[in-house]
């Protein structure tokens, strides 16, 4: 199957993360897509925005899905950091919903700012309502469309809010230059500004970078 | 000293008898073959999958009028090369693979020649109808490498000069000159541009060559299991490997042609090879410590377990396939094999190479091991080229890349499908889809 063809590619255009991304980045950028997964976002950045693109991932099951693409991918742990690569040889670094799975965030946030001039960093917020409502009622862990996994079973090790990752950045002196909150991962509304995002944004997603 | 070592080993009969006609048992069930190098499987001719019978060709690309020019120097003529091909080129010719073959391989590289020989070529579980390597779709050559011994020129041949065989007045050869062969052959069968170029082990150092010295005659490139400079440890084992052939009174400076041949050596440097490409984990899987016959210990120097049997059978049967001189010439030329040699870096080294790479390596290989590939796709990516690397988990060692027929079929296909796409045509861009 051809990637023009394949539904799972026109259904990543309904992401609102990717679509944000799409429009985030300059075309001809220089991107680097930390755990690109089935590189999905990292072909529409491709073939939309003529980016120079690589990807990295673990999982090789993954990365042969990358190379039906014809992606470029480089099979690795990124906690293990990213020393094969330059410092700032990239215009973004994008670390896509992959936040949360990562044993170490704050040296990979820091790599990545190293490596590339911006990072964009996206994740589930822990903080929204409907998260705290469940907990407050329920007393159990939440499970839901945009943390769907029981608490056994998650690859989630680190959940965290969007307040957790604003005092995030200012411990690290991370600069935020833009900011976007959402609440569905499909066919959702991002916005800048947002009442309360904390409260109300099931997701958010961040353009930073090493603060002077 | 490295030298009256080898003599010693020899004389404590570590080699022993070559008459091991019988494969050693296996301990279970194993992909690993007892050669590994070679597929076991008895695979009928009109089997699907199979390309069938195939014929092997030998071309005359330079002539006396026209001489090879080596990297040493040195001008050889004539230049024979033994090849063979699979399925079809396109009327476009975009369709085309070479397929180069590692140290003790052939231009055999799929199918039989007679339909009751009981091999096929070295890497059949790749190429074929539905195979990675798509008979229907591409077009693959394979060659005997320059100084090879299965019908390329090289230490067996006739020199022309003296009516007897080069044997060590063949002149030294280099991963270089070999590729400057197989782009003439390549030339010779009316392709401009190659698809892709795929290798393992040293295959992989001709592939890596060919993307730097021919950067436009390939739009891929495919090198697993390799580095682009041989290590200090490598060329230690060939150095002992070629001590050993040195050490064989049969060997007399290489002029065995009319006696006995050094198969003592030429055995013990295959048994001392094989030893790099397996892995400690999947030595101790396939033989762990058992005995051969018995269930107790002879305490004598008779071979008694069975990765000592298993050794020996290689080392034997490798006597009956290949030539000592020629292993001489060819670890030698794997040996300085450096990419980067005349260059500041890697990264410069390899500037010239356009083509898009897929670079594969195996997790416990550790005679080319994961960091030497990384280090080469590193350098590409550096250079803004496509570039994916791929590391995949395996026991089998440097083997493995004759072994992981699965996840080599997996990736190879995916690659090489959407490739053909990209040469053949640009990408139409899906439907936008609104919010």
């Amino acid at each position: 199957m051809t990637p023009e063809n394949n539904p799972e590619v026109s259904a990543a255009l309904l992401r609102t993360d990717y679509r944000l991304v799409l429009d985030l980045v300059e075309s001809g950028a220089r991107v680097l897509d930390l755990g690109c997964g089935n590189g999905n976002l990292l072909w529409l950045l491709k073939q939309r925005k003529q980016v120079t693109g690589y990807g990295v991932e673990i999982s090789g099951d993954r990365i042969i899905e990358c190379v039906e693409k014809g992606l470029s991918v480089f099979q690795g742990d990124i906690d293990e950091g990213l020393r094969d690569f330059e410092d700032q040889s990239f215009d973004y670094v994008v670390l896509n919903q992959t936040l949360p799975v990562i044993r170490r965030p704050d040296y990979v946030i820091e790599e990545m700012l190293r490596v590339g001039r911006r990072g964009i960093v996206s994740f589930a917020n822990f903080a929204h309502w409907s998260i705290r409502l469940r907990l407050l009622f329920s007393g159990r862990m939440p499970v839901d469309d945009a943390i769907p996994f029981e608490w056994y079973e998650t690859p989630n090790i680190h959940h965290l809010t969007i307040r957790d990752f604003h005092f995030f950045c200012r411990r690290f002196k991370i600069a935020i230059l833009d900011s976007w909150f959402f609440c569905r991962l499909e066919r959702g509304r991002p916005r800048r500004r947002r009442c309360c995002p904390n409260w109300t944004a099931a997701f958010a997603l961040y353009v930073v970078t090493r603060a002077q | 000293m490295a030298w009256v070592e080898v003599r010693a080993f020899g004389r404590r009969s570590a080699i022993g008898p070559l008459d091991h006609s019988a494969p050693p048992r296996c301990r279970r069930s194993d992909p690993m073959t007892p050669n590994s190098h070679n597929n076991d499987a008895p695979v009928q001719p009109d089997e699907p999958g199979s390309v069938g019978l195939v014929t092997p060709r030998r071309v005359e690309l330079f002539t006396p009028e026209d001489p090879l020019h080596l990297e040493c120097g040195a001008v050889l003529a004539p230049v024979h090369v033994q090849y063979e091909t699979y399925g079809e080129l396109s009327a476009a010719r975009d369709n085309a693979i070479l397929v180069c073959h590692a140290l003790s391989g052939d231009a055999h590289v799929a199918g039989r020649h007679r339909p009751d020989d009981p091999k096929p070529g070295w890497w059949d579980s790749m190429i074929g109808p539905g195979k990675a390597f798509d008979t229907r779709r591409y077009f693959v050559v394979c060659s005997n490498f320059l100084g090879g011994c299965k019908g390329t020129t090289g230490p067996t041949s006739i020199d022309p000069a003296t009516g007897k065989p080069y044997a060590t007045r063949f002149p030294m050869v280099t991963i270089h000159d070999m590729v400057v062969v197989q782009q003439r052959l390549i030339e010779a069968l009316g392709i401009r541009r190659l698809l892709a170029v795929v290798g393992g082990s040293m295959g992989g150092m001709q592939v890596l060559e060919w993307a730097v010295s021919f950067p436009d005659a390939l739009a891929a490139a495919i090198p697993i299991a390799t580095t682009h400079r041989m290590s200090a440890q490598g060329i230690a084992f060939d150095e002992v490997g070629r001590q050993a052939i040195f050490a064989d009174p049969n060997w007399r400076g290489g002029d065995y042609a009319d006696g006995p041949p050094p198969d003592r050596g030429l055995a013990l440097a295959r048994m001392i090879a094989h030893i790099t490409y397996l892995s400690e984990k999947s030595m101790h899987r396939k033989f762990g410590r058992d005995l051969r016959h018995r269930d107790r210990y002879a305490y004598n120097f008779e071979e008694e377990f069975q990765v000592e049997s298993y050794l020996h059978y290689q080392g034997s049967r490798f006597t009956q396939r290949f030539d000592a001189n020629t292993y001489l010439y060819i670890t030698k030329a794997m040996d300085y094999f450096d990419l980067s040699a005349d260059y500041p870096s890697l990264r410069v080294s390899l500037r010239r190479a356009a083509a898009k790479f897929l670079l594969i390596a195996f997790s416990s290989d550790w005679l080319f091991p994961p960091a030497d590939v990384r280090e080469v796709a590193n350098a590409l990516r550096a250079n803004g080229r496509d570039v994916t690397y791929v590391n995949i988990e395996s026991d089998y060692g440097h083997d493995a890349f004759l072994l992981e027929v699965d996840e080599l079929t997996k990736l190879i296909s995916g690659f090489l499908r959407n490739l053909l796409r990209e040469v053949r045509a640009e990408l139409p861009l899906p439907d936008d889809v609104p919010p």
